[in-house]
C-alpha cells in the first residue's frame, strides 16, 4: 500500500491543508492545550458546552504535523452535539484502531468517516499524533485543563 | 572481505590520507561493503542512512572485534591473576591508547571512559566543585548547545549555586565570538562549548575561544560527540582542558565515551562515583583514590565497549580523519546544492565553516511528516528538535529535518534525499 492510500490519504491531506473551525472562540467556556512535547505539535482547544454538558460548538488552533492537524479537524466535525460518554467511547475506539486492537471490519465502532486513520496502526511512532486531539478533548470533558500525549 | 583484501585497502586508504584527497567511488563502494546494515531495503527501497550525527553504523571490522573478545578474552579486567583477565585488561588499556593517540593526548591516563559525551560533560559538572568553584560563580555555554550541555550545568546551578551565561548565535548559525569578551568576568569558571553543532552543522573556532579564555585563566570544555567524527582532532594543538565524546558516532558500539582531561585537572578533581577499581585502600574511617584514570572509572568497566571503540578508531584512522572530513565535505557541498534547487526548502545553519550536517524546513509541513515519508522512501533521516530546544526558539522553528553524512553515504543517495523531498511536496 503506498503512502497516499494510507496515512496521506486525500482526506487526511485535505484536512491537513484546510482545517475546519480552525479558529479562536472568543467565548468558549472551556479553553485547552494539548501538546507532544517531542514532536511540537501544540493545540489549543475552544469548547462551548450547554446545560447538559453537550458540545455546542468546538475550535481549535495551534500547529503540528498533518496527521494531528487532520485528526483535529475531523474531531471538531464529529465532536458537535456528544456528551462527555460519547467523546469517551469515540477516543477509546479512536485509540484502539489507531493501536491496532479494534478491527473497523469486523468489530462495532462509531468512528464514522474518522476510519481514513485506520493506517496510522502500521506507523507507531505516529500514533500519538493521531490521538492527541481526541486525548485533549477526552480531558477536557473529564474536567481536565491540559493533556500530552508524552 | 579477507584479511589480505583489508590490510591491502587499508594501505591504500592510509596513503590516500597522507594526501588527504577525496574517496574514489569505488573507495566509498568497498567502505560501504564493510557495514552490513547498509545492504538491506527499507518499504522495498534500498537504505539511504542519513541519520548519522545521532548514531553512525558499524564496520563488520568493529562487530567481530567484540565478537572475538567475548568469545575469548572475556574476564573483569585490573582484578585477576589469571590469563583471561589478563589479556581483557590488556586490550581494555590497549584501546585506551589508541583514544590518546587519537586525539593526541599527552598521557594516557588523561583519558576516562565514561558512558558517552552526556556521562563526561556531567562527570566534569558534578567534579568541578569545592574549592574551585563557588556560589556566584559563572560558566559560560554557548546558545547552539546539546541539552546534555545545558542541563549537566542547570543541576549545577541549582546544587552549588552558580549561574549560566550564554554566548549567543547569529542568523547563519555562528558564533557571536565578539560578545565574548562582555560574558567573561572575574567570576567566570569555565567555558563549555560544542564543538560542531549536531544542528547546525557549524564547526565552531573553540581554538580561538580556548586561547580568549586561557588569557582570563579560565578552563574550557569542548564537546566533541560531533567534533570527534568529523575530522582529526589534537586536544594539544587546541589545548583544551576538557574534550568529551562518544563511540557510537565514530562507528563504534553504544554504551562508550571518552572523557579527555589536562592531568592537571584531572588530578584536583574529586571522584563523582564510589566502587570498585577507584580506590587505594578501602576502610570504615575513610578511604584513599586511585591514580588517574582509574579515580574516575568506578565499577566493572564496559570492557567491550572500550574494546571496540578502540577498534572503530583503527578503522576511522585507516581511511584517514582528514580524508573522511574531505569526502564528506564534497557531500555537503552536493545535498547543500540539491536542496537549495528545490523550492519551498530553507536549510537552518549556513556557517562558512560547516560539517556534514544540514537540517532544513519545508514551510508548513511538520518535520515529522517529511521523515515518515523519507522513511517511506528508505531514506532514514531525523526529525525533531534534536535535544537542542533553545536552538529551535532562538530560530522561531518547533524542529527541523536532518540529513546528516558518514564516509559511506553516497552522491546517488544525495539524489535519493532530494527526490524524497520532491515527493513530500507532492504528498503534503
Amino acid at each position: 500500500m503506498s503512502l497516499t492510500d494510507s496515512i496521506y490519504n486525500e482526506q487526511i491531506t485535505y484536512h491537513s491543508k484546510t482545517p475546519r473551525n480552525f479558529k479562536v472562540m472568543d467565548d468558549a467556556d472551556m479553553v485547552v492545550k494539548g501538546n507532544n512535547p517531542l514532536c511540537g505539535d501544540s493545540y489549543e482547544f475552544y469548547i462551548k458546552v450547554d446545560e447538559n454538558n453537550t458540545i455546542q460548538e468546538i475550535t481549535f488552533t495551534g500547529k503540528g504535523c498533518a496527521i494531528s492537524k487532520a485528526s483535529a479537524s475531523m474531531m471538531t466535525k464529529l465532536a458537535k452535539g456528544k456528551k462527555a460518554d460519547e467523546i469517551e467511547t469515540l477516543f477509546k475506539e479512536f485509540q484502539a484502531m489507531s493501536t491496532g486492537k479494534l478491527d473497523i471490519e469486523t468489530q462495532e465502532h462509531h468512528l464514522g468517516n474518522l476510519t481514513v486513520f485506520k493506517g496510522v496502526k502500521d506507523f507507531p511512532v505516529r500514533i500519538k499524533c493521531a490521538t492527541l486531539p481526541w486525548h485533549t478533548l477526552n480531558s477536557a470533558m473529564k474536567g481536565k485543563e491540559e493533556a500530552s500525549t508524552e | 572481505m579477507s584479511q589480505k583484501h583489508l590490510q591491502t585497502k587499508a594501505k591504500s586508504l592510509n596513503s590516500i590520507s597522507s594526501k588527504t584527497s577525496i574517496l574514489s567511488e569505488q573507495e566509498v563502494l568497498n567502505i560501504r561493503q564493510d557495514f552490513p546494515v547498509l545492504s538491506q531495503s527499507i518499504n522495498g527501497n534500498p537504505l539511504v542512512f542519513l541519520d548519522n550525527a545521532a548514531s553512525s553504523q558499524m564496520p563488520r571490522q568493529v562487530i567481530e572485534r567484540i565478537q572475538k573478545y567475548r568469545e575469548t578474552d572475556h574476564a573483569n579486567v585490573h582484578r585477576g591473576v589469571h590469563t583471561l583477565s589478563q589479556r581483557a585488561t590488556d586490550d581494555y588499556e590497549k584501546a585506551r591508547e589508541k583514544v590518546q593517540k587519537f586525539i593526541n593526548a599527552r598521557h594516557s591516563e588523561e583519558i576516562i571512559w565514561t558512558s558517552g559525551t552526556t556521562n563526561g560533560i556531567n562527570l566534569v559538572a558534578a567534579s568541578l566543585a569545592g574549592d574551585y568553584i563557588k556560589e556566584g560563580d559563572e560558566i559560560i555555554i554557548s546558545e547552539m548547545e546539546h541539552h546534555s550541555n545545558i542541563v549537566s550545568w542547570q543541576i549545577h546551578c541549582v546544587s552549588r549555586g552558580t549561574k549560566l551565561k550564554i554566548l549567543p548565535v547569529d542568523d547563519n548559525g555562528e558564533l557571536e565570538i565578539e560578545k565574548l569578551d562582555e560574558l567573561i568576568t572575574e567570576r567566570t569558571k569555565l567555558i563549555s562549548l560544542i564543538h560542531i553543532s549536531n544542528v547546525l552543522g557549524t564547526i565552531n573556532p573553540v581554538k580561538e575561544v580556548i586561547a580568549k579564555a586561557h588569557q582570563h585563566n579560565i578552563p574550557v570544555l569542548i564537546d566533541g560527540a560531533q567534533g570527534s567524527a568529523h575530522g582529526p582532532v589534537d586536544v594539544q594543538d587546541l589545548d583544551c582542558d576538557f574534550y568529551v565524546f562518544s563511540g557510537h558516532k565514530i562507528y563504534g558500539p553504544t554504551g562508550i565515551g571518552v572523557l579527555y582531561g589536562k592531568k592537571e585537572w584531572l588530578e584536583k578533581m574529586n571522584p563523582v562515583s564510589g566502587g570498585g577499581d577507584m580506590i587505594q585502600t578501602v576502610s570504615f574511617e575513610g578511604s584513599t583514590w586511585n591514580e588517574l584514570p582509574y579515580k574516575f572509572e568506578a565499577g566493572t568497566p564496559n570492557m567491550d565497549g572500550a574494546i571496540g571503540l578502540g577498534a572503530a578508531i583503527d578503522y576511522a584512522t585507516n581511511i584517514g580523519m582528514s580524508t573522511i572530513s574531505a569526502y564528506e565535505d564534497t557531500l555537503l557541498k552536493a545535498a547543500t546544492e540539491a536542496i537549495d534547487e528545490i523550492p519551498g526548502v530553507d536549510i537552518l545553519g549556513r556557517a562558512k565553516n560547516k560539517s556534514s550536517i544540514i537540517s532544513f524546513t519545508m514551510g508548513d509541513i511538520h518535520p515529522h511528516d517529511v521523515g515518515t515519508i523519507l522513511d517511506y522512501e528508505g531514506v532514514a533521516v531525523r526529525a525533531g528538535h534534536h535535544c537542542a530546544q533553545p536552538l529551535m526558539d532562538r530560530y522561531q522553528i518547533p524542529a527541523t529535518t536532518r540529513a546528516s553524512f558518514a564516509v559511506y553515504n553516497t552522491f546517488e543517495e544525495i539524489e535519493k534525499l532530494a527526490a524524497g523531498i520532491r515527493k513530500v511536496k507532492e504528498i503534503l
